[in-house]
């Protein structure tokens, strides 16, 4: 164990610069450059507010404060993961030439998701103080369901990278899967529109749990219940164990297949 | 036994060819069920052993696809042998084939902190190098610009100056002398000479047994994936050359 800790000190600047480059190069040649990790989401959850906030006409008040709470979570998630997938096949030519422990990709990737979560949430938080709505102080208490959607994220991420070297089907399939998830999960309709079965199949989303914990710190100014906390744990443990045993499996044979 | 830096004992790495690429996991399914996978087994290397000391410089020669590279990658950690082991007492640099380190959108100078990161520096080291890289590689005015726009000359430059800093235990050096111009050349030799009078250990694949024969005090010589012959460099060399 102490062996895997050390190596990871000594690769902690490179996961720094990976995470850099990342952030670095998506902006590339753009003329606002960074600003756009602002931007970008600050765009997107308005249109989407305003459209579905005319669609579902619900009991929720501040319902396009509620489609945005949903949406930096969900993002987070669907950027994080889909970039984590790509990770090893992306840096396939210094996998080829150099030996660096191949986690350190994936974490990257997650890492530069964080960096852009982090804006989106200011941009959420810009929007809020625009809609004069009202701040609560348990909005300090964000980071405990972002902490725990960053963990779910990495193992899933550390999954998908495993399995998408040898079956890059993966990567396609992926996508589609996010976009029902995207309706999986409370995100744009409130959950007391659903009828009870698909309500059920929507509470057994391991996403559910935490965007609403997020909500309610963030908007609804209440505290995250023990069960919610637990069962997010619970989740997180179960989908980082599986996550680092497949990675861990797989990880030697990367090579061959990139 | 201290003195031992690497220790190849009986390596062997296969290789699965597979006939046709399976690549879509519908296909793999249906086949795995069937039983119809077939490889084609390939050894790139078969029961290699040998042993360098401390300020060894050990010169990898043999025609094409023998099993040079392939060496290397396994003692460099990129791959697991098949059977056997690799033992490495110290700290490795490769000298990372032409751009493979690089991402080709960043400047040179960032790429210099992303591939000494992946050597293991921190940023903090690096810039206490920085200079020095600069000034070896003779790209002062070019260290803002893009790695995508220079030319090959120009990368080999700056990868061998970034791998050469500091005093790394072992030095990989597959093939990159090779471009480059002819000063520039000899300013990489003399720079190995002076890395191996401070006990660097190098390994140098090439297919020039003169820079070969400049370089190391002892050689292998692969053929199809084993060792033809081990032993001092000129005994080796002129082998090689008659054969």
């Amino acid at each position: 164990m102490s062996t895997y800790i050390n190596n990871f000190l000594k690769y902690r600047p490179l996961l720094n610069e990976l995470t850099v480059r990342d952030i670095k190069t998506r902006y590339r040649r753009s003329v606002m450059g960074v600003l756009w990790s602002l931007l970008n989401p600050l765009c997107t959850m308005i249109v989407l507010s305003i459209v579905f906030s005319n669609l579902f006409k619900s009991d929720i008040e501040n319902f396009p404060l509620y489609i945005m709470a949903g949406q930096v979570v969900f993002n987070f998630y669907s950027e994080a993961t889909s970039n984590s997938m790509n990770a090893i096949i992306g840096n396939s030519s210094l996998i080829k030439k150099a030996y660096i422990p191949k986690y350190l990709f994936v974490l990257s990737r997650i890492m530069s998701s964080l960096v852009n979560l982090m804006a989106s949430f200011a941009a959420f938080i810009g929007i809020m103080l625009v809609l004069r709505a009202e701040m609560h102080y348990t909005i300090v208490l964000a980071f405990i369901p972002i902490a725990f959607t960053t963990v779910f994220s990495a193992g899933v991420g550390l999954i998908l990278a495993a399995y998408a070297v040898k079956f890059r089907d993966l990567i396609h399939i992926y996508g589609v899967f996010i976009t029902a998830l995207l309706y999986l999960t409370p995100i744009i309709y409130p959950m007391s529109m659903l009828p009870d079965t698909i309500r059920k199949v929507v509470l057994l989303n391991p996403l559910t749990n935490m965007v609403n914990m997020f909500r309610d710190v963030a908007i609804n100014g209440l505290l995250p219940g023990w069960q919610s906390i637990l069962i997010a744990t619970a989740e997180c443990a179960v989908v980082m164990i599986i996550g680092l045993y497949a990675f861990y499996k797989k990880q030697d044979s990367f090579i061959l297949n990139i | 036994m201290e003195n031992t830096i690497i220790e190849v004992n009986d390596v062997s790495i296969r290789f699965n060819l597979e006939r046709e690429r399976v690549n879509s996991l519908k296909e793999y399914l249906i086949r795995s069920i069937k039983g119809t996978i077939e490889y084609d087994e390939f050894w790139a290397l078969r029961n290699v052993s040998f042993r360098l000391n401390r300020g060894d410089s050990l010169g990898l020669i043999g025609l094409n696809g023998c099993g040079k590279s392939t060496m290397l990658k396994v003692i460099a950690g990129v791959l697991k042998p098949t059977g056997g082991e690799v033992k490495v007492n110290g700290s490795i640099a490769p000298l990372i084939e032409l751009g493979a380190g690089f991402d080709f959108d960043l400047t040179a100078k960032e790429n210099v902190f992303l591939n000494g990161a992946i050597l293991g520096y921190s940023k903090k080291q690096m810039l206490e190098h920085y200079d020095g890289i600069v000034e070896f590689s003779e790209l002062e005015e070019f260290m803002d610009v893009p790695v995508k726009n220079f030319s090959s000359g120009m990368l080999s430059r700056l990868a061998f100056a970034i791998a050469t800093i500091g005093k790394p235990d072992i030095l990989i050096v597959d093939e990159v002398l090779s471009v480059g111009d002819f000063r520039f050349q000899q300013k990489c030799e003399s720079r190995i000479q002076s890395m191996m009078k401070e006990d660097t250990t190098i390994l140098f694949v090439s297919h020039s047994i003169e820079q070969v024969k400049m370089l190391c005090n002892k050689a292998v010589w692969l053929e199809k994936g084993h060792v033809k012959m081990l032993g001092d460099v000129e005994d080796v060399c002129s082998a090689y050359e008659c054969s």
